[in-house]
């Protein structure tokens, strides 16, 4: 019986930065693939390249060399609009900063994705309301995200994610802003949403004891290249 | 992103900055009020000239008088003119035929005379003229001193202020007062009527039986205006007359006309003639077709038409310039939009990011920097609108009082037509936009990555 495709295959992929004479190889010839339904964490110290490699797979960045697929389609070889609609559509991103925008009301922030899908407006209100409620976030609706705890904010910014209900879940260091406690309660939302939805998320961390806990499959990256890949369970 | 949404977001990016997108707006609301205002001005006063000249009866006109030709020595007969018609006299058939020509409103015989005037003892010559009832809306009597006529046949003159000095030093004392003129009335002769034998002998043996006698008469007639100007212009010919009467007291009066010889000799002497009709069209446009229908029927005319016409070119000349100033402040405008814009980039590069993370496309971003470019033009624009047309009204107030000191009737100088301030608005939202293109373009092509990374 023939192995299933996998959800995102990178081979050899490679992102390069020119500052003046200097070129900076931040990811190296990267191979990597992962099955729907997996919680991958890219494990790595700061300038590893964990982040570019995710934002490469998130569609945010293209990678020099080497291909990203996603369901079979090369991500390097997308338009830009073509690469907007799979950010729209396909992927979900949570970021450590948690980028809510200050002017809007959580609600606003998270109905923002449908927005930009057009998704037909009485569609939208349950959606957002079915979304914070994952996150237990109903009762603060109303609240701009300066009147949020961070917790709160990066719970806030995971509904955002969610509300297009997307394939891939894309976390980029979503525990770094917050305390342990915080932390811990992001990465079991993480886990419950993995298991309910099946969703496939990919975590970027430099917290070993976090991925180990939550995650159940490491890529560990040094000096942008892939140092090992291994299932913990 | 659909447009309501689109829309909703700008408005809500644009009340997040409120004191400088206001002062922005403010900076387009002041640009095209000052282009409102230019052009209104130039609106108002061509509306001005427009109104007092097709009311003074100038460019509404044809001017009709019969064929004969009337050459002077030396003149030659144009090579290339095909034979006439035997010339048509200006009778009361004429004028019948011309009143029922589509767009004409009016035809009245031009009625002018010499005349002796005789008023407390002095006799004065001058030039009568009748006016037709329809001179009452002109505008030329327009701050006259006593009133007009009181009816289209009243014993009743107006008098112009040069010839009412002529009779006294006080020319306002004469509203009330009568005068007599006297003059030629012309009468037909029958042949029963008719005393002198040999007169009607001699028109026996030419076989053109009847004839005219010119009889002197004198009418009492009660002045009841003194005018400065002459209001006879376009009304009853060009100018001229110092003594007004309403054109029926003046038909009534049967004075007699230079055509009368003419009548007499082609041995209709029964019918009176006139020198000259003048036959009023619904609107200047309709003066060209008038004019050709009336040729048609035998007459000579003639009218202003050119007149209008260079008329409206100096009007569209000085309306581009007005506009072409008042662009200016516009043009400074834009600037202020294209510089509020830019700081907006600045300050919202991470909110852009974020909006190309989540799935904006580089067209939602640029339509979101261009929608609100455009509210901002249209705020400004409608603000700008109202700004002008109160400017225009501050110069219709200052403008009638100094008219009212200077003893003259106030004048509405602006004027803002639906057209204007529709076109306003939409060149304030055109140039908005066009300013807001490269920002837009800018905002656009950020990179999500370096835009994220972005404090």
């Amino acid at each position: 019986m023939p192995a299933a495709p996998m959800l995102i295959e990178a081979e050899s992929v490679s992102r390069e930065y020119r500052l003046g004479e200097t070129v900076i190889r931040a990811v190296d010839a990267v191979s990597l693939s992962v099955e729907k339904g997996e919680f991958l964490a890219l494990l790595g110290s700061s300038g590893s390249g964990k982040s570019t490699l995710l934002s490469m797979m998130a569609g945010l960045d293209r990678p020099t060399s080497g291909s990203i697929r996603v369901r079979e389609r090369n991500l390097a070889e997308l338009e830009a609009d073509e690469l907007a609609r799979y950010r729209r559509e396909t992927v979900g991103m949570v970021f450590q900063s948690f980028n809510l925008l200050p002017r809007m009301t959580l609600e606003e922030n998270v109905e923002l994705p449908l927005r930009l899908a057009e998704v037909d407006r009485h569609d939208r209100e349950s959606r957002v309301g079915e979304a914070l409620e994952r996150v237990r976030l109903g009762a603060r609706r109303r609240h701009r995200p300066s009147e949020l705890s961070g917790g709160e904010q990066q719970r806030g910014a995971l509904a955002r994610a969610l509300v297009n209900r997307p394939a891939i879940l894309f976390a980029d260091e979503p525990t770094g802003n917050l305390d342990s406690v915080n932390g811990e309660q992001i990465l079991l939302l993480l886990r419950e949403i993995q298991d309910s939805l099946g969703m496939t998320i990919i975590m970027v961390t430099h917290e070993r004891p976090l991925a180990e806990k939550f995650a159940n499959r490491i890529a560990l990256l040094s000096d942008g290249r892939l140092i090992s890949d291994g299932v913990l369970r | 992103m659909k447009t309501r949404d689109l829309s909703e977001l700008a408005v809500r990016n644009l009340r997040e900055a409120v004191l400088r997108n206001s002062l922005t707006t403010l900076g387009v609301a002041v640009g095209v009020a000052s282009l409102v205002a230019m052009l209104s001005l130039g609106v108002g006063l061509q509306t001005l000239a427009s109104q007092r000249l097709t009311r003074s009866g100038l460019f509404d006109a044809v001017f009709v008088t019969s064929q004969r030709n009337f050459r002077g020595p030396g003149q030659r007969a144009p090579v290339d003119s095909a034979p006439k018609k035997e010339s048509r006299s200006l009778d009361e058939d004429a004028r019948q035929q011309l009143s029922k020509l589509s767009n004409v409103t009016e035809v009245y015989p031009q009625i002018r005379f010499v005349t002796d005037v005789r008023y407390a003892g002095k006799s004065e010559t001058t030039s009568v003229l009748g006016l037709p009832d329809s001179s009452r809306s002109s505008g030329a009597f327009e701050g006259m001193t006593g009133a007009y006529f009181s009816s289209p046949a009243a014993d009743e003159a107006i008098l112009q202020i040069d010839f009412a000095k002529v009779l006294t030093d006080q020319p306002p004392s004469l509203i009330g007062k009568e005068l007599t003129l006297r003059y030629a009335e012309r009468a037909a002769l029958s042949k029963a009527a008719d005393d002198d034998e040999a007169l009607l002998d001699s028109m026996m043996s030419s076989g053109k039986p009847g004839g005219i006698s010119i009889v002197p008469r004198e009418k009492t007639l009660r002045i009841v205006g003194v005018i400065e100007s002459d209001p006879s212009a376009g009304i009853g010919g060009f100018g001229g007359a110092r003594v007004y009467l309403p054109l029926k007291a003046a038909e009534q009066l049967h004075v007699a006309q230079p055509d009368d010889l003419q009548a007499f000799l082609s041995g209709n002497p029964a019918k009176p003639s006139y020198m000259a009709f003048t036959v009023r069209v619904h609107s200047p446009k309709d003066v060209p077709q008038v004019e050709a229908a009336i040729k048609q029927l035998g007459f000579a005319t003639f009218s202003l038409l050119d007149a209008t016409k260079s008329l409206r070119l100096v009007f569209t000349v000085f309306d581009l310039f007005l506009g072409l100033f008042g662009s200016l402040a516009l043009t400074v405008a834009s600037l202020g939009i294209i510089n509020t814009l830019v700081m907006a980039i600045l300050e919202r590069r991470r909110e852009i990011g974020i909006l190309k993370a989540l799935g904006a496309t580089d067209r939602d971003v640029r339509s979101l920097f261009f929608a609100e470019a455009g509210a901002m033009g249209l705020f400004g624009g409608f603000f700008g609108v109202a700004l002008g047309w109160l400017i225009g009204q501050a110069l219709t107030w200052g403008t009638t009082i100094y008219l009212h000191r200077q003893n003259l009737p106030g004048v509405k100088i602006s004027y803002v037509p639906w057209w204007l301030a529709l076109g306003a608005i939409g060149f304030a939202i055109i140039v908005s936009l066009v300013a807001g293109l490269y920002p837009a373009a800018r905002a656009a092509r950020l990179n999500p990555v370096e835009a994220l990374r972005y404090e």
